[in-house]
């Protein structure tokens, strides 16, 4: 086949308009399926704790928005890299200010709590389990995601796939905070940004070996 | 670009052409003029820009979208290069092969078309290589024209994904 007549194939074919935010197009509806996936794993899983008391709570907004955040800026991640020849800084910018903002909060808190008390703020009562039941929550999702990117066209797979695991590892944690009754700043900090680490790792070896097209 | 993004065929083809003779000279100057992969590689990239133009974002520039692609299918090269290296059994079985060794990662569109039922084939011929109107087409075969159009794009569609499944 002459390329001059695969030109004249490919034009045929592009009679149709290309639809504004192709990467939103997949990538939402991918996310919003792992998301209430893991809702789902998490109310027949854990159970959800009493929200009233939750929403009450600053604590449980602190930890909501942080999770947020970082979904928010994986999704930016995973937004640019989607694209060939885009680069990420904006959503590299805002994840480490979003993590940086929280260290500072849980800096801050750590100073003003009693050595007595230092223990259960670092550790809880569940900080064996918080990472992995996130990357548990997170693995659904993320796998939808790939597939997605996998119609767009990600030329850098690693990151690429970083970006996705960031994402989709915010939204399960986001979902674990509502089962998960720790109040601790430290705590957050520490563990629910190990589950989502442990995530974007996971994207990222997955991206590795997916992210071809 | 826009206008193709917009669903103007003449000025994607005329896009598509352009690139062609940058990712040739680009290719070219990568793996050495006489190498058979060259014409491969532009194909595949071309391919690429068509499947994934959506991809591309207005406020960034068209040359180093279109570049990080080709640089991709480039590295997407050396890697099967080097599997197929690693692979003595397949380069074995190469050596029985009349063609040039990796005649599976051809784009043997002669063949392809070969696979696509008859009357697909036909309209697609008339229309693409032949040059016929997708009207003139549907009068040689007695469909309606959208049903013409509608052809072309599922023998397209079917086109390209066997030239996928083959890389």
């Amino acid at each position: 086949m002459k390329t001059d007549e695969l030109i004249a194939l490919l034009a045929t074919d592009a009679k149709k308009p290309a639809t504004p935010f192709p990467v939103m197009r997949r990538l939402g509806p991918a996310a919003l399926a792992g998301a209430i996936i893991a809702l789902a794993a998490l109310f027949v899983w854990l159970g959800i704790r009493d929200m009233g008391e939750a929403v009450a709570s600053s604590s449980y907004w602190m930890k909501t928005l942080y999770t947020a955040a970082l979904a928010v800026s994986g999704f930016l991640i995973a937004e640019r890299l989607s694209r060939p020849g885009a680069n990420a800084t904006r959503g590299a910018f805002a994840l480490v200010a979003v993590v940086a903002i929280m260290l500072g909060i849980g800096i801050t808190q750590l100073l003003s709590t009693p050595p007595e008390a230092m223990r259960d703020a670092l550790l809880g009562s569940t900080w064996d389990r918080c990472p992995w039941r996130i990357v548990a929550l997170a693995i659904p999702g993320l796998a939808l995601s790939l597939l997605a990117m996998r119609r767009l066209a990600p030329t850098r797979p690693t990151l690429a796939g970083a970006g996705a695991g960031l994402f989709v590892g915010g939204i399960a944690a986001t979902v674990y905070g509502l089962h998960c009754a720790e109040t601790s700043a430290a705590f957050t900090l520490i563990w629910y940004t190990g589950g989502v680490a442990l995530s974007t790792a996971l994207g990222a070896i997955a991206g590795w070996r997916v992210l071809r097209w | 670009m826009l206008r193709g993004l917009a669903g103007d065929a003449a000025a994607h083809a005329e896009l598509l052409s352009r690139m062609s003779v940058y990712l040739r000279r680009y290719f070219a100057r990568k793996l050495g003029s006489s190498d058979a992969d060259v014409e491969d590689l532009v194909q595949e990239t071309l391919l690429a820009i068509h499947l994934k133009r959506e991809t591309w974002d207005r406020a960034q520039p068209f040359t180093s979208w279109a570049y990080a692609i080709a640089h991709y299918k480039l590295i997407d090269q050396f890697r099967r290069r080097r599997v197929r290296r690693t692979e003595p059994l397949e380069a074995a079985e190469s050596l029985f092969h009349s063609d040039d060794g990796d005649a599976s990662a051809r784009l043997d569109v002669d063949r392809l078309l070969g696979e696509l039922p008859e009357r697909q084939r036909q309209i697609l011929s008339d229309v693409k290589l032949g040059g016929l109107s997708s009207a003139e087409a549907a009068a040689k075969s007695g469909m309606s024209e959208s049903a013409v159009k509608v052809s072309v794009h599922r023998s397209l569609k079917a086109l390209i994904r066997r030239v996928r499944d083959e890389n």
